[in-house]
């Protein structure tokens, strides 16, 4: 059987490398993506706590984490349909040059 | 059991650092898909057999085609001429590396008190419904509300400024 | 007797398994089912394509294959050789890993489909708790490699074709889930074996298929028309519009990987066919109780069988749609149709057994479906074609 601690750390670096992803990607989209990876390293620290929790039958973990899967589909959508936007509006996806407000 | 996870994890991680290192955005959307089917590996290492089809459903059915539309419809799988990388990518690397500093010390040195249970918890998809439907129907109503929300929010903000004016 | 034919695949299995040591017989067993799995299915591939194309000859007088083998039917034999033979040609500037990649997550996910459908009494290879959630996850895994096929190509027709062909299954897989669902409300399981459990009763010879409800014929017609457009057939075949847009996603594709596409798309249609045959048609259920020594596998692949007819005589029938034409019917017409669906199930379920339950929910199901009927050919989107030559104010 796999220690806790393993899944945690795989997690945690399945978090750094989303975070990394989402700090230093020009495109939006892969901001995107560092931005789901985060929040797939959050759903397996979840998962692996209702799994090595005390009381797994009260489904607590595991609710957390499919609630949190819809969320994350919601959240994919309208960021895509706001990077497509930004796109049609300024001709690019990069980060760094849609940085003013003004439209 | 062990080689299981190991062989999993590695491929899990393989991805998602290939999501975040390759240089062609559609290799990206690509790579991230076998950062999400290890994930779901892993669910169902953890006898979490509904989260971790839920999850290729959402993320791989859903997510990730969203992902590579959004890439088409913007002409993103060229490489910017600039690099694909941020101008002040050192810093964002160095902040990753400290958050994950950070999280590796706090798992390890928590690790002895942490509670390791080992028999698999009797919870079957039966469980799952009835709990979506009694203790938390109202979360599943709220979850249900910003989905439509989100759904006619995404339709809105994507939609053609001529088309939305009429 | 009857009993031991209709188990005789489990029983040669369990024969198999006892040469082996004890602690292998789980896995001896699942080896087998999968071999099994993998040359039945194929085979009627080979089948379906010869009665494919003589029944599609007999439709447009001519008479179809008729040189190799008798009748033509050792046809699929000479293909395949053929396609063996063939020489691979992959475009030069193609990304080389994807485009040799992209047929075979297409084949080995639609296989994988195959492991939860009970082919006949205790005849699953794995019963899973949540086996319906699984075969629908390996069918959104296999949009992946469509787009992959039409990407990977660096065709500008292709990565059309794939486009649609992703933006049509993604848009008909919203409906199909729905109408899974108003099965599993009433069942209360996702797993597909008590799926079948629960339709293998009779009254009088009468079986308890779901088909025979008002919200379970309403469900399987929005299931039919959802899986004949998720399998890409006529006419639902827009991602291969020959007219438009040459083969669609695998047209850089030759020889063999070509015949894994084409593999891949029959074995959908098998694996939705078997679905479609559990949910709704009762599965290796016989439909009348005295049938019930014809052994159950032979049922299931009959029926198989007789959706197969369907969505040949379909594929002979009707004209293709037009894009729009499609997406307007999958969001506008057949989506609130199975949301509507959903709550006549719910109102099936809490009627109780009764007259009432029948007369409530045929008359909400046929007021629904001639009111949005006629409220969608008043829309102009959905209607008989209009042409106009001169559009001021192009989009």
């Amino acid at each position: 059987m796999t220690p806790l601690t393993a899944y945690l750390m795989v997690a945690a670096l399945l978090f750094a490398i989303g975070l990394a992803g989402a700090l230093i990607r020009r495109s939006a989209i892969l901001v995107l993506i560092g931005i789901e990876l985060m929040l797939n390293a959050a759903n397996l620290n979840l998962i692996a706590f209702w799994r090595y929790g005390p009381h797994p039958e009260a489904l607590t973990g595991m609710m957390f984490a499919i609630f949190s899967i819809a969320v994350a589909a919601a959240e994919a959508a309208v960021g895509l349909g706001l990077v497509i936007s930004i796109y049609r509006h300024a001709q690019t996806t990069d980060v760094d040059q849609i940085s003013r407000m003004k439209g | 059991m062990s080689a299981v996870f190991y062989v999993i994890s590695a491929f899990t991680i393989a991805g998602g650092l290939a999501a975040v290192l390759l240089r062609n955005t559609i290799h990206c959307a690509l790579a991230l898909t076998i950062a999400f089917a290890g994930l779901a590996l892993l669910f169902l290492s953890l006898d979490a057999q509904f989260a971790g089809f839920a999850q290729i459903l959402v993320y791989i059915g859903a997510v990730v085609i969203l992902v590579v539309f959004a890439i088409m419809l913007t002409r993103g799988a060229e490489t910017p001429k600039e690099g694909a990388h941020s101008r002040t990518w050192f810093i964002g690397l160095i902040v990753a590396a400290a958050v994950f500093a950070f999280l590796g010390w706090a798992v390890l040195a928590s690790a002895p008190g942490l509670p390791n249970q080992t028999a698999v918890p009797p919870v079957s998809v039966h469980d799952i419904g009835d709990a979506l439907m009694t203790r938390y129907v109202l979360p599943l109503e709220i979850v249900a509300v910003l989905l439509t929300a989100a759904t006619i929010g995404a339709v809105i903000v994507a939609m053609h400024e001529k088309a939305r004016s009429k | 007797m009857a009993a031991k034919i209709d188990q005789i695949f489990i029983i040669f299995a369990n024969w198999v398994a006892g040469f082996f040591p004890a602690a292998w017989h789980a896995a001896i067993t699942h080896v087998l089912g999968v071999i099994g799995i993998v040359s039945i299915f194929p085979a009627l591939f080979a089948i379906t394509t010869v009665l494919e194309r003589k029944g599609l000859g007999r439709m447009q007088n001519r008479l179809g294959p008729n040189r190799v083998g008798p009748a033509g039917f050792l046809q699929p034999v000479a293909d395949g050789i053929k396609s063996l033979t063939k020489e691979d040609v992959v475009p030069f500037t193609a990304n080389g890993i994807m485009h040799f990649l992209a047929p075979l997550v297409l084949v080995v996910t639609v296989f994988m489909g195959f492991a939860v459908l009970p082919v006949g009494r205790h005849m699953q290879l794995v019963d899973m708790d949540s086996g319906l959630l699984f075969f629908f996850a390996m069918g959104a895994a296999t949009e992946l490699s469509v787009f992959m096929a039409g990407w990977s190509s660096r065709n500008k027709y292709s990565i059309l074709g794939a486009m649609r062909a992703v933006a049509q299954m993604i848009s008909y897989e919203v409906p199909m889930l729905l109408s899974a669902v108003a099965v599993v409300m009433i069942v209360g399981s996702l797993s597909l074996p008590r799926i079948v459990a629960a339709q293998d009763t009779y009254s009088g010879i009468w079986p308890h298929w779901f088909i025979f409800t008002p919200w379970g014929f309403a469900a399987f017609l929005i299931y039919a028309i959802a899986a004949t457009s998720e399998s890409n057939r006529s006419p639902f075949d827009l991602p291969e519009g020959e007219s438009e847009i040459v083969a669609g996603y695998h047209t850089e594709y030759s020889g063999f990987k070509f015949a894994l596409f084409f593999l891949g798309e029959y074995l959908a249609m098998f694996a939705l066919s078997g679905l479609g045959t559990t949910l709704f048609l009762g599965g290796w259920a016989a439909p009348f109780s005295g049938l019930n020594f014809i052994p159950s596998w032979i049922w299931f692949f009959a029926k198989v069988m007789m959706s197969i007819s369907v969505f040949i005589w379909m594929r002979g029938t009707f004209p293709r749609l037009r894009q729009d034409q499609l997406m307007n019917f999958a969001w506008k017409f057949i989506l609130p149709l199975a949301l509507l669906d959903l709550i006549v199930t719910a109102i099936w379920r809490f009627l109780g057994p009764g007259w009432q339950q029948w007369v409530v929910c045929c008359a909400i199901l046929i007021v629904a479906y001639v009111v949005m009927g006629r409220l969608a050919f008043a829309v102009k989107h959905i209607g008989p074609r209009r042409y106009r030559y001169a559009e001021e104010g192009s989009r």
